[in-house]
């Protein structure tokens, strides 16, 4: 009997971080796979279309990608917490336009002023969202569908009341350059991005709130009863989420120089491809920052791979929606696949 | 007296209320709002959206979701035009529409039943999926030469009444809706599904077909919509009805559906329609922009929600309270 529950209890034991070893094999497998799909995009299109390899145009895929791979880290924190942020478009809208328009009326100002400003407006509008889900206890989905129309809907207001369009020549140089200006030759848009990643990268991967992230989405209840308070990592994924968007915003402003209330509208759909395509869980507690980033580079790769393959433009939302699918399709197969490895393996031992 | 007090206490009683205080309202804020013309106008412009809320409530309920709806909506709009302008009669072209709907149904129910995938993603990716492939079908273009009986179908009242054609299709769809879920074995079931998938399971309820269905209806009653939709504005374009998605969601969850499943009436959603109608017919008739319009709704998703919540906390609050009253004066 004795020797009967010693061999089912480390069995049992193992059971655990079976299941946590299995979604970090799943999304490292993701990772590397969604790799060689780059490469292997990569390599398709640079033999029919040559000028598709100068480092030229991976500078111009680099940018293209860059705004959308800030507000995608962001979203991987939600994401990662069991719950969503559909909010996105509209609070990059939002803080896009307030920032140009402060620029706008205040050309003279200090520029890190506006930057400012930007940031702690979309870090205002995060942390409604985070109110609201994780202290009102209405779902993410809900929530942050319903802050979708209603910040929307602020800028409409905001706009009315003040001017329907900020151009770019209405705003300074200095703003503008911020999406321009180069550090030791690389744009200072794709580097801020890429400092925003590792930042967030290293905050999730080395820092105990970062792990306890991934504890609350991959299993709350437990997460609750090791003591992690849950609702306080949740309101800070969305405040970070808003924080992001707000940074996001000012870039916006500053790359096309000329917005409008609609600006940015329809944003959540690419986040949410980039992010499911670079492999984070939409149920929690998998995924990673490197992943996400990756997801946007793919998806920006793929319409820069249109554009000079001359398919219609008309093609990249459809493609984008097959990517969604492609992507959990994928990784259903994967997870099944792994799954069976592991349990044969055990068989054998 | 026990039934009755959770009777009047029921959402669906607060929504008649609502429904109730926004007529009135209207009709202070403006001359216009009790005219025949008025009603035709503020029913025909949520049809489409009422109509696609109908299977919306039935999935919800069942613990999934379709944002996919509207995109089937423009891409069934799309097809139809389409097929008419390359000179096919009106009914091949209708049939093949509603066909496609059958179609995008099918596809996301068989991802979600068959691979066990989440609803949410799904049709996030199907939302991209049919839109983009409505603009590949018609690019930029626009199909607006329909013939006069199909735009009259979208145009003009039944004979003698004041009602739009499409509000007679809603009248039919929602009784077919209201006996499937609330007087059938398929309707229990969906309850039964919504509330625990395990134990519908095992109490013998297939719960994988009962879903697949329920995708697939969906699909087809937003390719019906996309008629309606093109018969309205005379015009198929692959842009028709972006974002409806969200405005379905709304009413279905102001209706007191549980966005978990499980929970939730039609009548309470038939009521939330209406007074998503005569509030945004309100707001028009005010010259209020639409833009602005959906701050309105967007707050009113979020609150009705967070307000049950809030309200059943503070029930929690002051029932402690009481107790600790009591026992304080036991003392």
């Amino acid at each position: 009997m004795t020797t009967t529950s010693s061999e089912v209890e480390p069995a049992k034991q193992r059971g655990q971080p079976g299941q946590a070893r299995l979604l970090g094999l799943v999304s490292r497998v993701r990772e590397l796979g969604l790799l060689a799909v780059l490469l292997f995009i990569v390599l398709i299109v640079g033999i029919q279309a040559p000028r598709f390899l100068s480092i030229n145009n991976f500078v111009q895929i680099l940018l293209s990608v860059a705004i959308l791979a800030i507000v995608a880290v962001g979203e991987t924190l939600v994401v990662l917490t069991r719950n969503v942020d559909l909010s996105v478009g509209s609070m990059v809208g939002f803080t896009a336009f307030v920032t140009a328009y402060f620029f706008k009326e205040l050309p003279h100002s200090n520029l890190l002023l506006g930057i400012l400003l930007g940031c702690a407006l979309g870090l205002g509008l995060g942390m409604i969202n985070g109110l609201i889900v994780s202290f009102g206890r209405v779902p993410a989905i809900v929530a942050t569908l319903g802050t979708l129309y209603a910040y929307r809907g602020l800028v409409f207001i905001f706009a009315s009341n003040t001017t329907s369009q900020v151009n770019a020549s209405d705003v300074p140089g200095g703003y503008l350059a911020l999406a321009t200006t180069q550090i030791l030759g690389i744009p200072a848009l794709i580097l801020i991005a890429a400092v925003v990643a590792v930042i967030v990268g290293y905050f999730l991967h080395a820092s105990q709130s970062g792990r306890q992230l991934y504890a609350v989405g991959s299993n709350p209840e437990a997460a609750n009863m090791i003591g992690i308070r849950a609702h306080r990592l949740v309101f800070a994924a969305f405040a970070a989420s808003g924080l992001l968007c707000g940074l996001a915003g000012v870039l916006w402003g500053a790359r096309f120089g000329t917005v409008d209330a609609t600006n940015a509208t329809g944003l959540e759909l690419q986040v949410i491809a980039a992010v499911v395509v670079g492999g984070v869980n939409i149920f929690g507690g998998s995924g990673t920052v490197q992943g996400a980033v990756l997801g946007a580079v793919v998806l920006g790769t793929l319409e820069n791979a249109l554009n000079i393959l001359n398919v219609s433009q008309f093609w990249l939302q459809a493609i984008y929606g097959a990517a969604i699918i492609g992507a959990v399709v994928l990784d259903a197969f994967i997870t099944r696949w792994l799954q069976r490895a592991i349990l044969s393996r055990r068989k054998k031992a | 007296m026990k039934r009755l007090k959770s009777l009047l206490m029921s959402w669906e009683a607060l929504l008649v209320v609502l429904l109730l205080v926004s007529i009135v309202l209207g009709a202070i804020l403006s001359p216009y709002f009790l005219s025949g013309f008025n009603f035709y106008a503020l029913t025909s412009n949520i049809m489409e959206i009422a109509i696609m809320a109908l299977p919306m409530t039935l999935i919800i309920i069942a613990g999934e979701i379709d944002l996919s709806v509207a995109s089937v909506l423009g891409l069934s709009s799309v097809v139809l035009g389409l097929l008419w302008e390359r000179g096919n009669p009106m009914w091949l072209a209708i049939g093949v529409a509603l066909l496609v709907g059958l179609v995008a149904g099918l596809l996301t129910g068989l991802l979600v039943t068959r691979l066990a995938l989440p609803s949410l993603v799904v049709t996030i990716g199907g939302l991209a999926l049919f839109r983009g492939l409505a603009y590949v079908v018609l690019g930029d273009q626009a199909v607006s030469n329909f013939p006069t009986a199909f735009t009259n179908f979208g145009f003009s009242p039944i004979p003698g009444t004041e009602l739009p054609w499409s509000g007679l299709i809603f009248i039919i769809l929602a009784l077919v809706f209201v006996v499937v879920l609330h007087f059938s074995r398929l309707g229990r079931q969906l309850y039964a599904i919504g509330n625990n998938k395990e134990a519908a399971r095992f109490s013998g309820i297939n719960v994988s077909r009962v879903k697949l269905v329920l995708f697939i209806l969906s699909g087809v009653i937003a390719a019906l919509a996309g008629v309606i939709f093109t018969a309205r504005f005379s015009s198929a374009r692959p842009d028709n009805a972006v974002g409806f998605e969200l405005d379905v969601v709304t009413v279905v969850l102001l209706g007191g559906v549980n966005i978990f499943g499980g929970r939730g009436s039609l009548l309470g959603v038939v009521l939330a329609i209406f007074i998503i109608a005569v509030l945004q017919n309100v707001l028009g008739l005010l010259n209020i922009s639409g833009d602005i319009q959906s701050l309105a709704i967007g707050l009113l998703l979020i609150l009705s929600v967070l307000g049950p919540n809030l309200a059943r906390r503070i029930q929690v609050v002051l029932a402690r309270r009481r107790l600790a009253v009591g026992s304080s004066k036991q003392l």
